[in-house]
């Protein structure tokens, strides 16, 4: 299952590509100068959404270092116990939707911690699988053209975020 | 964004002072301003190689006609696109590419989605409401087979990690249909001047 999952994803691409480019060669437009013209906005467009990154990833990685989630972990272990969630599971709560990288070993933590077939592992992968680094996202998309007011996007991905938490404990309850 | 912003940094303040680790807090801060220019930097590379891609589909008309196939189902999220074709065919691009797991192709296309929406917008510093429509989508994260997570699971030697994936679509599902829901619901209640 796993292997052809692995197969199907690693042909995807050259599929794409290839479609891409058979088409450039039956219509016969310049490929060539097509793919150079897109590519030149690679590096303004990178360089355009450094000031957003810089921002969130200095807030995120304070609010990390500072033992916030620690004390935050403190506070609702009681509500956590009483609906049983795991404590540990509380950090990728709180880390899903600000750094991906954090995520991703706060999810090796849990692992190490609880072993590899406990019930927070399961609750932390499909915690980690089912969504997306919201401000990360917010940041590129929006710094990518120059939007400082993101209205309402935010505070709807964020709700989004906590409907899918709350999914997520409820469905591993039915399921594991 | 703002009160956000201000929120995480004040409350990272507070509590380093109650637990006693500011020198880990001012280290942290100053390298993760480093590290934002390093993944800033890093994208360069990857991102010129999709926007060629792209622009070549783009100039085959490739892009046109899967926009064609697309535009119906799209325009109803999307309502003020009606007369922007570009945007919708790489909306439609960039949620397949996430759907597949290519987040790596779904970047640029979302960004150039994002370009697109932008060459029609009166006010260029404010996010248009199918901006804020794209955005909240995208932060929802949906995703046929988690394959990163997998991986982990695999590396760790956790025993049928394939069943994390029909949990994992069922949650995507529903934090995706409600992204949706709030966006549109939020979009009522801001205007868009707050």
């Amino acid at each position: 299952m796993i292997k052809s999952l692995n197969m199907l994803s690693a042909y995807i691409l050259p599929l794409i590509i290839s479609v891409i480019l058979l088409h450039s060669l039956y219509k016969k437009s310049c490929a060539y100068e097509d793919f150079i013209e897109g590519a030149k906005d690679g590096f303004t467009i990178a360089v355009r959404i450094i000031p957003y990154l810089v921002a969130i990833m200095v807030a995120v990685s304070m609010f990390r270092a500072s033992g916030a989630i620690e004390i935050l972990q403190n506070l609702f272990s009681p509500i956590l116990n009483y609906f049983k969630i795991p404590t540990e599971t509380l950090i990728i709560c709180i880390t899903r939707s600000l750094s991906g990288s954090a995520t991703l070993g706060v999810l090796s933590d849990i692992i190490n911690e609880t072993g590899a077939n406990s019930y927070a592992t399961k609750l932390a992968a499909v915690i980690t699988g089912s969504s997306e680094t919201t401000f990360y996202v917010a940041s590129v998309y929006f710094g990518s053209v120059g939007i400082k007011k993101f209205r309402h996007s935010l505070p709807a991905g964020i709700l989004a975020d906590i409907t899918g938490l709350i999914a997520a404990i409820f469905i591993c309850r039915l399921f594991f | 964004m703002n009160y956000i912003f201000i929120f995480l940094v004040l409350i990272s303040i507070i509590c380093a002072v109650i637990t006693g680790r500011v020198d880990k807090l001012v280290d942290e801060m100053l390298q993760a301003s480093q590290r934002a220019v390093t993944v800033a930097i890093g994208l360069i590379g990857i991102m010129a190689f999709w926007l060629g891609i792209v622009n070549i589909a783009k100039g085959s008309g490739l892009c046109e006609i899967f926009s064609n196939i697309i535009r119906k189902p799209l325009l109803k999220i999307f309502p003020d696109l009606r007369d922007n074709n570009d945007a919708i065919s790489n909306i439609a691009m960039n949620i397949s590419a996430n759907a597949l797991g290519l987040s790596n192709a779904a970047t640029p296309f979302g960004i150039k989605a994002m370009e697109d929406m932008q060459k029609t917008n009166e006010n260029k510093s404010v996010a248009t409401n199918s901006m804020c429509t794209f955005l909240a989508i995208n932060t929802a994260g949906f995703q046929l087979v988690p394959a990163t997570v997998l991986a982990i699971l695999v590396a760790n030697g956790t025993e049928n990690p394939t069943q994390i994936i029909l949990p994992t679509l069922i949650v995507t599902s529903i934090a995706f249909i409600s992204a949706l829901f709030y966006v549109k619901l939020l979009e009522r209640i801001f205007n868009k001047n707050d």
